[in-house]
């Protein structure tokens, strides 16, 4: 097999695993329900007068 | 600690934001780049490329420094029209000495890949002084204080070599007699003018190929400005032979 | 008074002593050149590092000895706002004088110092480095400050950096005009001042960073993410990009170390995310701040916000390839570059929705207040970008559209619609707020600034839609008898009328900006001053 043909097949396949892997860790962490209130504060930051 | 509060630690703490972005950030950029340096099949094999003369070297300097590739692209697409209009498509082979590459992005005016031995020097030289002496309709900027400058490259051998640190296969000879080079090609009645196409000249096959040597500028008097930029321009998209290149060998 | 014996601190003699061994660096390299335009910027480079010692022992001989500063440091952010509304009036302007050139080829005055080539790279880098780069300078400063409770970090660090950035900016641009570029698009300074840049950049990233770890606020808000994203990956691009060696370290030119199509993807590289991350990921940290702030309700989603940040920086890295379709780069890059620059489409159409819906419940606000009104037309404007980007780096469309000025037009939708608005939006904030001021000298102005860019943006990207498409049909069009129908120069004669109504647009976005001025002029200048002391709040955690 070409040096092509073996990166085409790696990025293919564990490629795609590696891109799902990370949007999926993204989304988990976003959406955890614990996260909510830490976040739903975050969101009030700019308007917090000093 | 739960796991939640181990991802709360990315953000909370900026230096593991900093190492989080840097690797999301890294990896396109290197399954991109990488492969271009080790797959074979990037550049193509071809007959005929040769590192520049020191002349046409100083002139694409002067390409570069006067902005040409902000209106000129200088990379045919494999498309029926670009083809018929400018010749055979670029090959990746025809810009692996240019550090750095000129492709261009815009054509404000036409492509340049190929425009060597298109026109005359006398054409090149009206052009470039007041190019609507020659197209009516053209929107070039007059370069006239080409021709008037001499040429002036502080040390044209030091420029080879640094070429030759990140690539380029200019010989030590090529490297010792650059600026006796540069002069001799724009004077065909140099001493130099043999021991220099001897140096530049390559056999292909049963033929002979060498670089043009022409008072470019059509000036005796002095090696000029114009005389790089026009040796430069005439040479572009020559070099490579394809009346021999086979294209089927290199798709993919 | 207990008598505290006055010291210099590390701050103040690491600068000091940094900037006078830069100093006589440039004196031997001025001494030594082969070429003016390196002592003309050694000179440069001798006088302003001078200047530098100058100030650092100037302050240092004005301090207390025990100086503690309180506060917000407002300072830097102050120079660098009026800096990006003289640097953006100097790059529209010549953006516009280029876009003369175009239309009366006779304007360049067969000057080498006054040619489109040497022009066209200093109205790029103004706009871009110089307007937009102060602007993410100094509001970068102020967000990281207020979303961090907390003053920047160092006395001297912040004046580096910002009047060292704005050096860059000085010799950037006279080298273009003297004939001093690499040819790298909008990375075109030469080694030395590419050297610099990195050192300014380091400093930056350690005043941000430095300002983080001070916050008393537990959380770093996401324009801060934005910022960081920002800063750490520009340095990652142009240190990739700027890879040369100079032929001599006593002249200006330099050799890349890529060649052809590699350095042809590492450009695009860095160009692309020039834009993703220069112009989109630093634009939209002010958009999360200003905009919120601004309309005064919490950003939409800040769940979208962080989906947004991920995705956007993760997809954005990738789509430099699309500035080569059907170039001799190989096709699987392409592939790659095209299928990514798709996908993109969605982070950055969630971080529109984002930024719009803000405003929802708030719509009324757009008919008062010129200034959101401003930043959201902005964002609308980045909506259209975004979507026009994917749609031209599908190869069938790019097959047209390259090489034509329809990029041209795509590029200006999002400079004078995106990230022109959101900084003129930004700028037109953080007057009031910088200098103590009630409000802005006059809504009206603002009024007139939006309404005459607005047309002015209309008229260039119309025209340059109409030009780039008929010039790329014009290219591609065969006669009956299968012959190319249109030699080039009919095509670049058929480009005059667009070109001068592009001109003419241009010239209206010109004025806004002097409008902008103006009114940020008369604003600092008899602006009624607002109550409470902006700069010197109590600088305790929100709960």
């Amino acid at each position: 097999m070409s040096t092509y043909e073996t990166l085409a097949n790696f990025a293919q396949t564990w490629g795609l695993l590696y891109f799902v892997l990370i949007f999926a860790g993204v989304l988990a962490y976003t959406f955890w329900p614990t996260n909510k209130k830490r976040f739903d504060d975050a969101a009030q930051m700019p308007l917090r007068e000093d | 600690m739960s796991l939640m509060n181990k991802h709360g630690i990315l953000e909370r703490h900026s230096m593991l934001l900093l190492v989080g972005i840097l690797i999301v950030v890294a990896i396109g950029g290197l399954v991109e780049i990488v492969p271009l340096f080790y797959l074979k099949s990037t550049i193509e094999k071809v007959e005929g490329m040769r590192p520049y003369t020191p002349l046409e070297l100083a002139g694409r300097n002067i390409y570069i420094r006067e902005g040409c590739y902000l209106c000129h692209s200088q990379m045919i697409r494999p498309m029926r029209d670009e083809i018929e209009r400018y010749g055979h498509y670029s090959l990746a082979a025809e810009s692996m000495y240019d550090h750095p590459f000129q492709w261009g992005s815009k054509r404000t005016g036409p492509d340049l890949a190929r425009v060597g031995n298109k026109y005359s020097d006398l054409w090149h030289v009206s052009h470039l002084t007041d190019p609507r002496s020659v197209v009516p309709e053209s929107v070039m900027p007059g370069y006239p204080f080409l021709t008037k400058r001499e040429l002036k490259v502080p040390d044209i051998s030091a420029d080879l070599k640094v070429n030759r640190m990140v690539g380029v296969p200019y010989t030590d000879e090529q490297i010792a007699n650059a600026k006796a080079d540069m002069l001799a090609q724009a004077n065909p009645d140099d001493d130099n003018v043999d021991a220099f196409l001897e140096r530049y000249g390559q056999t292909i096959g049963d033929q002979t190929r060498e670089p043009t040597v022409r008072d470019f500028d059509g000036n005796p008097a002095k090696v000029t400005e114009m005389d790089a930029l026009v040796a430069y321009l005439q040479m572009l998209g020559t070099l490579v032979d394809f009346s021999i290149y086979d294209d089927k060998a290199d798709l993919r | 008074m207990a008598h505290t014996a006055k010291r210099l601190s590390l701050e103040e003699g690491l600068f000091a002593g940094f900037l006078t061994a830069l100093a006589f660096a440039c004196l031997v390299i001025a001494g030594k050149a082969v070429d003016g335009v390196m002592a003309f910027h050694a000179g440069i480079g001798l006088l302003f590092s001078a200047i530098g010692v100058f100030l650092i022992f100037n302050s240092y001989f004005k301090r207390p000895a025990d100086a503690v500063e309180s506060g917000y440091n407002l300072g830097p952010i102050k120079f660098g706002a009026i800096a990006a509304v003289f640097w953006g009036i100097a790059g529209f302007l010549v953006g516009d004088i280029i876009a003369w050139q175009l239309t009366f080829p006779v304007l360049n005055f067969d000057l080498e110092w006054t040619s489109f080539g040497r022009l066209r790279p200093l109205h790029t880098s103004a706009v871009i480095f110089a307007f937009g780069g102060n602007v993410l300078l100094a509001t970068s400063f102020y967000v990281v400050q207020r979303t961090s409770h907390a003053r920047l970090a160092g006395r001297i660090a912040p004046w580096f950096v910002i009047l060292g950035y704005n050096a860059f900016i000085v010799i950037a641009g006279t080298g273009y005009l003297l004939g001093a570029t690499q040819s790298k698009e909008y990375a075109e300074p030469e080694w030395y001042a590419d050297l610099w840049l990195t050192i300014v950049w380091v400093a930056y990233l350690l005043v941000f960073l430095a300002t983080l770890w001070r916050r008393k606020e537990p959380h770093i808000y996401v324009a801060n993410w934005f910022y960081l994203a920002f800063i750490v990956t520009i340095a990652m691009l142009h240190i990739g990009n700027n890879l040369s060696i100079p032929v001599s370290i006593f002249g200006i030119k330099s050799y890349q170390v890529f060649s052809g199509v590699q350095d042809a993807m590492v450009q695009w590289w860095y160009g692309h995310n020039a834009v993703g991350f220069f112009l989109t990921a630093g634009f939209l940290a002010i958009m999360y701040y200003f905009i919120p702030k601004r309309a005064e309700r919490p950003v939409y989603s800040y769940r979208l916000s962080i989906v947004h940040f991920w995705a956007l920086i993760f997809i954005y890295i990738w789509a430099g390839p699309h500035h080569l379709h059907y170039t001799a780069l190989p096709d699987w890059a392409q592939t790659l570059g095209m299928t990514f620059s798709v996908i993109l489409w969605m982070p950055s159409w969630g971080g529109m929705i984002n930024g719009l819906m803000t405003l929802s419940g708030a719509w009324d606000k757009l008919r008062t207040d010129p200034v959101l009104r401003m930043m959201v037309v902005s964002v609308a404007f980045y909506g259209m970008s975004t979507f026009e980007g994917p749609l031209m780096s599908v190869k069938a469309v790019n097959s047209l559209s390259h090489y034509t000025d329809w990029t041209i037009g795509h590029v200006h939708s999002g400079a004078l619609g995106w990230v022109g608005y959101i900084s003129f939006g930004a700028i037109y904030c953080l007057i009031p707020w910088l200098w103590n001021r009630k409000s802005l000298y006059s809504t009206k102005l603002v009024e007139w600034h939006f309404w005459i860019s607005t047309l002015g943006i209309v008229l260039y990207i119309t025209s340059m839609w109409v030009s780039g498409i008929m010039q790329g049909l014009m290219w591609r069009a065969y006669d009956k008898l299968g012959f190319l129908e249109y030699s080039f120069i009919e095509t670049v004669e058929a480009m005059h009328p667009f070109y001068m109504i592009r001109a003419i647009g241009g010239l209206m976005f010109v004025t806004g900006a002097v409008i902008m001025a103006y009114n940020i002029w008369m604003t600092i200048r008899v602006g009624e001053k607002a109550e409470q002391d902006a700069a010197d709040p109590a600088l305790v955690p929100a709960e």
